[in-house]
């Protein structure tokens, strides 16, 4: 059974397991599911600096912080006790296109060779983080939403705007992986 | 009145009403019952359900920057598998919450927030999009890449905290 568990599970298991956090939040308190406003909350209790998009009562919407500190909790579990514990399975046409920008190491669903603090203050590294983070943080509010809030939420909800979100952040990603990440990997 | 918060201290830019859905206690005038008024340890059933959900994005590799690739080169099927499975799931759950008018555990009807439709949807989506494919994380999988020991992933979480604060400072100059 736990050795089950340990492996990385098929999307048919997880994925319905996931739309579940959805009438999961409804039902236990009428919570819309959505990650990156814990972002904005985490600004208007830290930093507001007199920001009117920034002045609102956080506790009001403290659940969201208790969400995401499950999630990290959620990790940390996963990470001990349901690490599998052989190296990330991935496509053959990934590894080799990675292998040209010398990422080979697959222990960590984080690939190490990007991901460290070794690498923080190279320019792929930099830019992967802390470019990447930004823009992160940036679009989803400026999008009122991410992949848990508009993607599922939203799409749950039938929202118009949340599927015309969905398409944005797709052509997003395939507009980066095809022409830009390719320039970033090579630094 | 969804602006009533914006009002003030910017005499020199049009302000921007709110178009945030996601934050309820900004948005409704009638201020739901629940989440006010609570001791903070009503909530902790959301830490319960966070733990769950974090716990699945990480038996999904939905926080592998290596999924995240594969899906944006059309390599694999495991992340279409996973988003589609989880929106037709939650489509089915909202439309019997929906049809049967289930109300939540602490009794109040259910009512999710109706998104409105603005040009940051578009322009906030396809920035989103950006450091989606950079990152290989959205917001979430960023928590849950820290708790799996990932340390460095807290410097790309306090960057998107810093890129949610700059929305914040420059959104009055932004089309929306």
């Amino acid at each position: 059974m736990l050795d089950w568990l340990k492996q990385p599970w098929p999307w048919y298991v997880a994925g319905p397991l996931i739309g579940l956090t959805v009438p999961l939040l409804l039902l236990l308190g009428n919570k819309s599911f959505g990650i990156s406003s814990s972002l904005r909350h985490i600004c208007a209790a830290c930093m507001p600096s007199k920001i009117p998009f920034f002045q609102y009562d956080w506790k009001k919407e403290v659940w969201n912080l208790f969400f995401v500190g499950g999630v990290l909790l959620g990790g940390i579990i996963a990470g001990q006790l349901l690490a599998d514990p052989q190296p990330v399975k991935v496509s053959a046409e990934l590894s080799t296109g990675l292998a040209g920008y010398g990422i080979t190491d697959y222990s960590s669903m984080v690939p190490k060779d990007i991901f460290s603090w070794e690498t923080l203050f190279t320019a792929r590294g930099f830019i992967m983080m802390v470019v990447g983070g930004f823009l992160v943080g940036f679009g989803t509010r400026y999008a009122g939403g991410c992949t848990s809030g508009h993607a599922i939420m939203g799409l749950s909800d039938l929202q118009l705007p949340s599927l015309i979100a969905t398409c944005c952040f797709m052509a997003g990603g395939f507009i980066t992986t095809w022409l830009i990440l390719p320039w970033i990997l090579k630094l | 009145m969804p602006s009533s918060i914006n009002t003030g201290n910017t005499s020199f830019v049009k302000q921007i009403p709110d178009t945030d859905s996601e934050i309820r206690s900004v948005n409704t005038v009638i201020t739901s019952s629940s989440s006010l008024d609570k001791p903070l340890a009503s909530n902790i059933k959301y830490l319960l359900a966070g733990i769950f959900f974090g716990i699945l994005l990480v038996k999904a590799e939905v926080i592998s920057w290596f999924r995240i690739q594969e899906m944006f080169r059309l390599e694999n099927f495991h992340m279409y598998g996973v988003i589609g499975s989880a929106v037709a799931v939650g489509m089915l759950s909202v439309w019997l919450i929906k049809k049967f008018r289930a109300r939540s555990v602490e009794g109040e009807a259910i009512q999710p927030e109706p998104r409105r439709m603005n040009k940051g949807v578009v322009y906030g989506g396809l920035i989103f999009g950006v450091g989606w494919a950079i990152t290989g994380a959205c917001p979430g999988p960023l928590f849950a890449q820290i708790g799996t020991g990932a340390t460095v992933t807290i410097v790309t979480l306090l960057s998107a905290v810093a890129g949610t604060w700059v929305y914040g400072l420059i959104r009055n100059r932004l089309p929306h």
